[in-house]
């Protein structure tokens, strides 16, 4: 792993963000720093907060304390300037049940001012382009999350939030989507992974959560990483 | 955001087109209540300010049913997260559902009036049809409006199906007195040529003031 970025380069600036759900703290207090076209990857078990982390830098939630700084812009603040240049792949695929994966990606096509060229490309590159046209509540789950690659890199976003991108996904499938959001991609990235080994071996840095709050930061062993779990 | 608002269109209307969830449920609940009135009231025909209110009352209960599906598919299928990740006005999606709500009322219009004229309406609705028209149009504008920021309201909340008729109602009261009060001439055994101006003038003034609330407010439902 790489040494962190400095602030001169962040992409990404967290200073003591922390945000709640009613008396449970999600964040608390977390700082952060990546910089341009580096991977984080965050580990923690389920409900440490790794998903509150992205939809606050994906512009979906608002931290209640703390400042954050994405793409040189602040956040809340700046949203309207930030939403187009982040790709957010979640564990919803975002697309709508009825409509094809084609119709789909019209559609956020649209929302982001994407010419229909790039949905033909992408659906080429992901070898969807054969199914493409049927209803997504007639597609296996490995499909859909393909398509919602698709959505989530749509717009060649700059920064890429991929909370447990390659979940569903058989090998080949990972490896169909691995240039356009993987470490290949060449653009920064947030990572969320339960896989210590996996999560290692493409991060330039660490973030280790539990309960909300930052236990490792930076650089990680797999054994440190495990102990998150226990 | 007149390419957000399309995009948002096409796809609301694809989906009900695929689904029909909606505009068919509204039909068959407006024209079953028409049914059961002409039952219910045990009159062969009715005019004038009965008919009126029947026919909005209906009208507005079914459109509350069309009310609560608009958001459903972006609550539960993550369309709320996908459209507010787009560089684009939120507001454009108050318009494009209040834009379908209103499609869904005329097509339902298009059926429920004709049955309400077969089964319940004394008068000919021929003479009638231009003003009931302007009257339809500018109520459904008023309807859709307040549909769409309620259903906004109360797609957030556990007892959505409870909030949505509750908050409704009372703010579409203006609408479905100054519709009824507007057609009730219009379907009378001596039936006016036109709709009173004033009650015309009342619902035009209502749409505009909720529909410019309603902008407003919009942005700040979307918030988490």
């Amino acid at each position: 792993m790489s040494s962190r970025p400095s602030r001169a380069t962040a992409v990404i600036e967290l200073r003591g963000v922390t945000r709640s759900y009613g008396e449970r703290v999600a964040l608390d207090q977390v700082d952060l720093d990546v910089g341009a076209a580096e991977t984080l990857v965050v580990f923690g078990p389920n409900g440490a907060g790794k998903s509150t982390l992205l939809r606050i830098l994906a512009t979906l939630l608002r931290p209640h304390a703390g400042t954050v700084r994405v793409l040189g812009r602040e956040l809340p603040r700046d949203g309207y300037a930030v939403r187009g240049q982040v790709g957010f792949l979640g564990h919803e695929p975002l697309l709508y049940r009825e409509l094809t994966g084609r119709e789909n990606l019209r559609f956020h096509a649209r929302l982001h001012g994407v010419p229909n060229g790039r949905i033909a490309e992408l659906l080429e590159r992901t070898g969807l382009t054969h199914r493409a046209d049927e209803p997504v509540h007639a597609l296996s789950r490995g499909l859909v999350q393909r398509f919602a690659v698709c959505r989530a890199v749509l717009h060649d976003p700059a920064l890429l939030l991929l909370d447990e991108p390659r979940a569903n996904l058989d090998p080949g499938s990972i490896d169909l989507v691995e240039p356009l959001i993987g470490r290949a991609s060449g653009r920064t990235r947030v990572v969320t992974s339960h896989d210590p080994v996996g999560g290692l071996e493409e991060a330039d840095q660490v973030l280790g959560l539990r309960a909300g709050r930052a236990e490792i930061t930076g650089t990680a062993t797999a054994d440190e990483l495990g102990a998150l779990y226990r | 955001m007149r390419h957000a608002v399309g995009a948002l269109l096409r796809k609301d209307l694809r989906a009900e087109l695929r689904t029909l969830e909606s505009i068919p449920a509204m039909t068959l609940f407006a024209v079953t209540t028409f049914v059961l009135f002409h039952f219910g009231l045990d009159r062969n025909s009715l005019d004038g300010d009965l008919a009126g209110g029947v026919l909005w009352v209906t009208l507005l209960f079914a459109a509350v049913l069309g009310q609560n599906r608009l958001f459903v598919a972006e609550q539960e299928q993550g369309g709320f997260d996908g459209f507010l990740l787009a560089p684009v006005d939120r507001t454009a999606l108050f318009v494009a559902k209040a834009i379908a709500l209103f499609a869904f009322l005329v097509v339902v219009e298009v059926v429920a009036i004709p049955a309400f004229a077969i089964l319940l309406l004394g008068p000919d609705l021929l003479d009638p049809l231009p003003g009931l028209i302007a009257v339809l149009l500018l109520a459904d504008a008023g309807i859709a409006i307040v549909g769409t920021l309620v259903a906004g309201i109360a797609i957030r909340t556990r007892a959505r199906d409870l909030i949505g008729p509750l908050l409704t109602l009372p703010l579409l009261v203006p609408v479905v007195l100054a519709a009824s009060e507007a057609t009730a001439p219009l379907l009378a055994e001596a039936g006016a040529s036109g709709p009173p101006g004033r009650w015309l003038a009342i619902l035009a003034i209502y749409d505009l003031t909720i529909g410019l609330v309603a902008y407003g407010v919009f942005d700040f439902l979307l918030e988490d």
